[in-house]
């Protein structure tokens, strides 16, 4: 039972690291492996926070919340937007090319060791009841992402952002005719995919950890979230994301000596049976 | 009548192309200090020809190259460790093994279309670096798979603490796998890969099988990694398990973008160049040098995107344009 | 009577909506038949379904009296079935020359051949050169596709369907975009077809589909509303009724 507790734990943070992937792939068709990357600057705002300006722990995940989607803002404005039309492959390499660029940065910052992070007294301990031990920190994850995936589907679903949103992507040129600010729209997904996955890297540094390699060591992980949950589909990233959080941890836990294989033989797999994700529409290209 | 040679154009020799091969021999006598360098170079190429004909010509993106690569590396490896030390025989098995790796995962990486390719690339080349990692008492894992002894070349010239044979025996491979993937892309299986990549909806309608030609080329590209890998556990008998990493892979595709990808000489002077600045900036903290990597990639797909070769392309068509007017 | 090209009882449904509706077309051998029907009709759907791009919901496929209904694409084009394109699919960098080379080498089964060069293979060269000088585009055999003006870039796309030296043509609006002067170049050369080769024209164009057909089939609502010779459609009110309501609504 704790297993699938702290699984679940684990992959409600894969799911708000990911589920701004899974808008920029599916939705609006980029393939920024730089993703992670934007999660590590998240974790490392909150850390530096936290550590030198003694800013207390849930003031500090807004802040590096905030501070990512903004960084996000920049680079979608001055580098992003040039893309959109590329190739994938263009996409890949100039992803890779800021992935490589992070983890100097972040060894140069802060060095190559990984980074210590004290919660606050009151999201330590643990609550115990038979045959489950709750850590409280992970029941505060599993709330918060809960939260924010039941708002999210309620934004894109129920708000006005959310229609010009699906509007924007299905059709560019439809909705600029239909006098939709298509590149603001696009400016503001940006903002709040890599704003949660700066959210993400905040909380995920006590459970994930957060080293210079981290944009490389999970990329595979918010990938398969991507994959299994269908592009574009917040409950579908949900949902894998949770079944990739149980299985990896319950893999670590029972099966310690296959390592992170069993994750990868998994992800291939699926994507041979069912292409398009779990949960996922057919692809548009 | 129509001119017909441009069709049988590539069947000749350009002397820029025999200029180029004399580089090897120049680079021998030359730079006798650097043999260990020159032969990293010859390997590198190969192992970035390989991706260029899956990549440049057949337009499948690949995150996990490697694979085939780390494949060929250790099937070499465990044979000379194992006392099989023949590298012409070495050679031969690990270049067969990655290509029956390579066309069983080409019936997976064929099924998706690009982003589904780039994770199960990139998801098989993570899994045979996890297999590699945990299967310690077969490959070393993290320390590496040590102990290789390899034979003399033909049986009669030893691997020398020079390398001057192992510097003849990379170029040699080079050039002889060069020489097949010429006839290949001037071939018409070879012009149907460009049919594929210009306009893959088009090549059903004219009656060409689309995936059998992938599954082909992407058998082939795994082929040609396998025996880059072999090359490189033979001439440094050792084999390390970041020949599997998503950095060599990564690395592999920044090089064939710098050189140009879709043309045969780009994969080459792209590594030419990479392996030539790498040597001379790696005393700087890998770490910057990583940095300069990244930058390196963001200004090749915002600006050149054609690479060296596509510069010297346009030198050209500048100076034939100059020519006529 | 032999036909070159039948479907029986074709349907294809997408989720709840009925794209072709119970199908029966019957293309008699060295016909030059022409399909029309306003917007929406079912036209594409019913092209993809003819040439493999789709697998049908029920209902079969026969071409030259074989059943085709579950052949890949490229099959159906190796037992006679070539198709043009309503909008340009070429191959931007390659030559014209080259194209129609690749697809001439397709035919005969030489594309898989991966050593000796391209032009080292003079039957597909020659036969392709033959084919080009039919089409008048020789002068322009060592131009890059994508720099020649449309008109030309029709004709490629014929001329790549027509290497495939199909008993059964599909031509998906081949003067779409195309000036009227040019158009009427284009169906003279279309015109001048073997009459080996059966021709099944999907056409916007009237005019062009009374000149040039010997037979129509009307499509409307993704089923065939009715099918005759070019004057018992013309004079067809249920015909008139489609085709005026379309230009109403337009």
């Amino acid at each position: 039972m704790t297993v699938i507790f702290d699984g679940i734990a684990s992959g409600m943070l894969l799911f708000l690291i990911s589920v701004g992937l899974s808008v920029t792939l599916g939705l609006m068709n980029f393939v920024n492996l730089a993703h992670g990357a934007f999660a590590m600057f998240g974790g490392f705002v909150a850390v530096t926070l936290l550590n030198r300006a003694g800013i207390p722990f849930l003031a500090a995940l807004p802040l590096a919340a905030i501070g990512t989607a903004l960084l996000g803002v920049l680079f979608e404005r001055t580098l992003y937007r040039r893309l959109y039309a590329a190739t994938h492959l263009d996409q890949v390499l100039f992803s890779i090319g800021l992935v490589f660029m992070s983890i100097a940065g972040a060894h140069y910052l802060f060095g190559p060791q990984q980074q210590p992070l004290t919660l606050p007294t009151f999201l330590q301990g643990q609550i115990n009841l038979p045959g489950l031990d709750m850590g409280v920190y992970r029941l505060f994850l599993i709330v918060l992402g809960l939260a924010i995936a039941f708002g999210l589907q309620k934004m894109v679903t129920g708000t006005r952002f959310g229609a010009q949103l699906r509007a924007s992507v299905d059709n560019p040129r439809t909705a600029r005719g239909m006098g939709i600010n298509v590149d603001r729209i696009f400016t503001l997904t940006f903002a709040l995919g890599t704003g949660l996955a700066g959210l993400g890297g905040a909380l995920g540094v006590e459970m994930l950890g957060l080293d210079p390699g981290f944009p490389v060591k999970y990329i595979v992980y918010f990938l398969i979230v991507v994959a299994v949950g269908g592009s574009g589909n917040i409950t579908g990233s949900l949902i894998a994301a949770l079944i990739l959080g149980v299985f990896d941890v319950a893999g670590k836990y029972y099966v310690p000596q296959a390592g992170a294989f069993v994750i990868y033989a998994v992800m291939v797999a699926m994507l041979i049976f069912r292409p398009q994700g779990l949960f996922g529409r057919k692809a548009a290209r | 009548m129509i001119d017909l040679t441009p069709l049988t154009r590539a069947t000749r020799w350009h002397p820029a192309e025999l200029v180029f091969w004399l580089l090897p021999v120049a680079g021998y006598f030359l730079l006798q200090d650097n043999l260990v360098l020159l032969t990293q170079i010859a390997i590198t190429a190969l192992f970035c020809l390989s991706l260029d004909l899956i990549l440049g010509f057949a337009g499948i993106v690949s995150l996990g190259h490697t694979a085939f690569f780390g494949i060929g590396a250790y099937a070499a490896g465990l044979m000379a460790a194992h006392g099989h030390g023949d590298p012409l025989l070495g050679l031969l098995v690990a270049g067969i093994c990655a290509a029956v790796a390579g066309f069983i995962s080409s019936l997976l990486v064929l099924r998706g279309a690009d982003l589904t390719r780039l994770m199960v690339t990139l998801g098989v080349a993570m899994m045979l670096y996890e297999l590699a990692n945990k299967l310690t008492p077969i490959t070393g894992g993290v320390d590496g798979l040590q102990g290789m002894e390899i034979q003399p070349l033909f049986g009669s010239f030893a691997f020398d603490m020079f390398g001057k044979t192992a510097y003849w025996y990379a170029v040699g491979v080079l050039f002889v796998m060069f020489v097949i993937a010429r006839r290949l892309v001037h071939s018409p299986f070879g012009l149907s890969l460009k049919g594929i990549r210009q306009n893959v909806g088009r090549m059903p309608a004219i009656g060409a099988p689309v995936n059998a030609r992938l599954a082909a080329v992407y058998t082939i590209g795994a082929l040609y990694a396998g025996i880059a890998g072999a090359l490189l556990a033979q001439t440094t008998q050792f084999v390390a398990l970041d020949v599997l990493s998503f950095n060599r892979s990564a690395e592999l595709l920044l090089i064939l973008v710098l050189g140009g990808s879709g043309c045969l000489y780009g994969a080459l002077i792209g590594t030419i160049v990479f392996m030539t600045a790498h040597h001379f900036l790696s005393d700087m903290n890998p770490e910057y040098w990583q940095f300069w990597l990244g930058l390196l990639l963001v200004l090749i797909v915002l600006f050149a995107r054609d690479g060296v070769m596509g510069g010297v392309r346009r030198l050209g068509a500048l100076s034939k344009g100059g020519a006529k007017a | 009577m032999t036909y070159a090209l039948q479907t029986t009882s074709l349907v294809k449904k997408f989720g709840g909506f009925v794209a072709t509706n119970t199908v029966s077309l019957n293309v008699e051998a060295g016909a030059r038949h022409a399909l029309i029907g306003p917007n929406g009709a079912g036209k594409t759907t019913l092209i993809n379904l003819l040439t493999g791009f789709l697998e049908p919901t029920s209902g079969e496929v026969i071409l030259n009296g074989d059943k085709v209904t579950h052949l890949a694409q490229h099959q159906r084009v190796k037992r006679g079935l070539a198709r043009t394109f309503q909008i340009n699919r070429l191959f931007a960098d390659l030559t014209v020359l080259e194209s129609v080379v690749m697809a001439v080498n397709e035919r005969l089964g030489l594309g898989a051949r991966f050593w000796q060069s391209v032009g080292s293979h003079t039957a597909a060269v020659d036969e392709a050169v033959e084919l080009l000088e039919r089409l008048r585009l020789l002068d322009v055999a060592h131009e890059t596709t994508r720099n020649l003006a449309y008109g030309k870039q029709r004709l490629i796309e014929i001329a790549l369907a027509l290497a495939a030296k199909p008993s059964v043509l599909l031509l998906d609006e081949p003067a779409a975009g195309v000036p009227t002067i040019e158009s009427r170049e284009l169906f003279e050369t279309i015109a001048g077809l073997p009459r080996e080769v059966t021709i099944l024209l999907i056409e916007h164009d009237m005019d062009l589909v009374f000149r040039f057909a010997d037979r129509i089939s009307v499509l409307v609502g993704g089923a065939v509303l009715t099918e005759g010779t070019p004057e018992v459609i013309a004079h067809d009110p249920k015909v008139k009724e489609v085709y005026l309501g379309e230009a109403i609504c337009d």
